[in-house]
């Protein structure tokens, strides 16, 4: 069975659960998959050999992708390998190898349980969200408990972004939307203590899930950097073993210096996954492989618009999916 | 990271080149591949890469590179020149109506910084030419978005007008006009919701605003982290709203902002200016020349490059090339040197113009000390015609003279002595095109 037929199998597996989201994929990724996926089909109708222009303008698809130029080298070199290896002459044969070279990519010697939160059993879990400014940390936290309260979990905020103007109250808001209390203290407070209380306040409430927000700040602001560990330490020393997740919010939009985001923001506090935001707009979001490739931090939720049910766990085979939609549709067969 | 400045990526292809005297259309080639590499890396828009690569391309394989000295400081000139060229003049201007007030609309996408920057800008024309700017909240989607707002307008002292969430926009910017008049506000500042170029109802909102009120400036605000997809963004707002300007946020970050040339490229609007921080007095003009350097990752290294340039004549330079793959570098050129060095300023000021001087081994802690460089130039200057032609001569006695003469000791004699042949290996190293793990710096004159 090829991949291809594997990968639709796979959606035809748990129908209407996977319908769900594929479809919400194809529409949040409709432009990016009309871009990518068209421009890889317009490739492909050009140039009936897989030869050097081909792998040329295959390498500015991916770069125009965000997928970063390293990762674009690297996997353009093992695709010229492949393809070699197997003889493929004609690239009609090889786009099957491409996202079969990008999912491969992505999860190298692990499965899709990366992509899951490292929720604890019967016990406190604390999730704390970090980023740089305006990548929609707080709105992605607002979504991301309002789909732990669904799932039955007792969900508490902490709003430990004391700093920008209306954040708290920004907050608030997505508290209320989705039906969880907020801990918070007045603007230029201590964000430490802040998420201090919300621990103390966590335990004696016995909730289930804290999701801590911290200001925005640029990676390359020391200060602010060490402020974000000392968070980080408070929660440790609180909860042993906590934080369990350490979500780095990342705009789909931004370019390379989303690696250096990822690594600097792994340095300072452990960065276990990332949610990937906007990805609804033109914005390809290719940035994740290359971070995942050099970093091995795997995405986990993906942001696909501005309602409260507008996040996705992430799925490697979903987001290849929706990259290679009119492929596997029109191919395969 | 794997981040390279186009200087650093430009170096082993250059050291390929020194020494060979001429430069060959494959080299040229080469070159080019470094510089699409180094654009490419800092965000600038593949297509823009490819147009710059060409007219790049075009001016490296005449004359202009190829018969150059030095054609990789050539090559990194002209990338240089074409990317200032690309990015224009300075353009910090705002827009005045000829009857007040003069109306200012911000648009951009989610997260870029619009309401931060509002702030920003309404206090830059307070505190630069005396305005009394009015904030407009028209955002009424995105959560608290009017409380951000309505907290810079008290961190700054300055009216916020609102209607809360309930509100359509339009109304609000035309009611806001109308107070704006009343109170004697001379500049409206509309901070509008962040919003997908792609999404039809959002984007028609932001032209009915246009309709209602002409604005006299529309700025975009993009966050300079932006990649690939700043052009889509940038031509969508700008092809809808005929934006007039740009404003690039975040750029205290450490990206090296390639969306800034992607978007003059596709728009061919100017970016007026710049976010610096979270602070709203952290906005400033926005300076061309220092974005092209900026993306091409590369420090200052133009002006000095155009500093040894007016400071070391070709010749000079040639003769002292030829002596260096020769080895037979003497004293006496070394103090030439030196005098070439000191007539640029300051060492400590040169050192940190070179890219990756810092990285160097040996440079890294290095602290230039000028009054060592007099000792330097005295020792040299007790040397006999001979001994600055031949060191290796330099016995005790003579070592114990040399001291005395300069006012050193022996051990200081000793010192540069060993400098001096450790230099000139390094300096075969360079030249020579083997392959030194030192010769790792720039083929400037007096290195």
């Amino acid at each position: 069975m090829g991949f291809m037929d594997k990968l639709k199998n796979k959606f035809k597996q748990n129908e209407e659960e996977t319908e769900d989201v594929s479809k919400k994929y194809k529409k949040g990724m409709e432009k990016t998959r009309n871009s990518f996926s068209g421009k890889i089909n317009d490739l492909i109708a050009r140039y009936r050999k897989v030869d050097e222009d081909f792998f040329e303008e295959l390498e500015e698809v991916l770069i125009a992708a965000d997928v970063g130029i390293n990762t674009v080298m690297d996997l353009v070199d093992e695709l010229k390998m492949e393809a070699k290896r197997q003889k493929i002459k004609d690239s009609s044969e090889i786009k099957d190898v491409i996202s079969e070279k990008l999912v491969e990519m992505y999860y190298g010697d692990d499965d899709e349980k990366i992509e899951k939160l490292n929720l604890q059993e019967d016990d406190l879990s604390i999730i704390l969200v970090v980023g740089v400014n305006g990548v929609g940390k707080t709105t992605s936290i607002g979504k991301l408990a309002y789909q732990l309260q669904q799932e039955g979990k007792n969900v508490l905020l902490a709003a430990g972004d004391t700093f920008r103007a209306g954040a708290i109250e920004q907050l608030d808001v997505w508290g209320e939307r989705a039906g969880v209390d907020v801990i918070k203290q007045s603007e230029g407070s201590d964000p430490a203590a802040v998420i201090f209380d919300g621990i103390k306040a966590a335990k004696s409430r016995n909730a289930d899930v804290l999701i801590c927000d911290t200001a925005g700040r640029l990676q390359n602001k020391v200060n602010l950097m060490n402020e974000l560990a000392k968070v980080k330490r408070v929660i440790e020393r609180e909860v042993p073993g906590a934080p369990h997740d350490v979500l780095l919010a990342l705009d789909a939009t931004t370019g390379q210096n989303a690696l250096s985001q990822a690594k600097t923001f792994a340095e300072a506090t452990d960065v276990s996954g990332i949610i990937l935001t906007k990805l609804d707009g033109t914005a390809k979001g290719g940035i994740v492989l290359a971070i995942r490739n050099e970093l091995e931090i795997p995405v986990k939720f993906v942001g696909l618009g501005e309602k409260i049910e507008d996040l996705q766990p992430f799925d490697a085979h979903a987001f290849v999916y929706g990259l290679f939609a009119d492929l596997l549709e029109d191919g395969a067969e | 990271m794997a981040f390279e400045g186009l200087a650093d990526r430009l170096q082993s292809t250059m050291k390929k080149i020194t020494g060979k005297g001429k430069v060959s259309e494959q080299d040229v080639k080469e070159m080019t591949r470094e510089v699409r590499l180094a654009l490419l890396e800092a965000d600038v828009n593949f297509k823009v890469v490819k147009d710059l690569i060409k007219r790049i391309k075009e001016r490296a394989v005449g004359q202009e590179v190829m018969e150059s000295l030095t054609p990789g400081q050539q090559v990194i000139k002209v990338v240089k020149e074409e990317l200032s060229e690309l990015m224009g003049g300075e353009q910090s201007k705002i827009a005045t109506a000829e009857r007040p007030p003069t109306v200012i609309m911000m648009a951009g996408l989610q997260g870029a910084g619009k309401t931060t920057t509002s702030g920003k800008l309404a206090n830059h024309l307070r505190k630069k030419y005396n305005r009394s700017p009015l904030l407009v909240a028209a955002d009424v989607y995105r959560p608290a978005a009017i409380d951000q707002l309505e907290t810079v307008g008290q961190q700054l002292g300055m009216p916020v007008f609102s209607k809360g969430t309930d509100a359509n926009p339009v109304d609000i910017a035309k009611e806001a006009l109308e107070q704006a008049k009343e109170a004697n506000n001379d500049y409206v500042i509309i901070d509008t919701a962040g919003r997908l170029h792609v999404d039809e109802d959002l984007m028609d909102e932001l032209q009915q605003i246009k309709t209602a009120i002409t604005p006299d400036e529309i700025f975009l605000v993009v966050d300079a982290m932006t990649g690939q997809d700043a052009i889509n963004v940038a031509d969508s707002f700008n092809d809808q709203l005929d934006i007039s300007g740009v404003v690039l946020t975040k750029l205290d970050g450490d990206t090296r902002g390639g969306a800034a040339l992607s978007i003059r490229a596709v728009t061919g609007k100017p970016i007026k200016f710049a976010g610096m921080g979270e602070k709203l007095d952290q906005l400033e003009p926005f300076h061309p020349e220092g974005m092209a350097s900026r993306i091409l990752g590369m420090g200052d290294v133009l002006s000095l490059i155009e500093k040894a340039e007016t400071n070391v004549s070709e010749k000079q330079a040639k003769e002292l090339e030829e002596k260096m793959r020769t080895a037979s570098f003497t004293f006496d050129d070394f103090l030439e040197q030196m005098g070439q060095v000191k007539n640029m300023g300051p060492l400590e000021d040169i050192m940190s113009m070179i890219p990756g001087a810092n990285k160097m081994k040996g440079l890294k802690n290095a602290q230039i000390d000028e009054k060592q460089l007099v000792y330097v130039e005295a020792i040299i200057q007790s040397m006999t015609k001979k001994e600055r032609q031949d060191p290796s001569i330099i016995n005790a006695s003579r070592k114990k003279r040399i001291a005395k003469g300069s006012g050193t000791s022996v051990s200081q004699v000793n010192r540069l002595l060993k400098q001096f042949s450790e230099m000139k290996k390094m300096m075969k190293q360079m030249t020579g095109g083997q392959k030194g793990k030192k010769g790792k710096g720039m083929n400037l004159p007096f290195m």
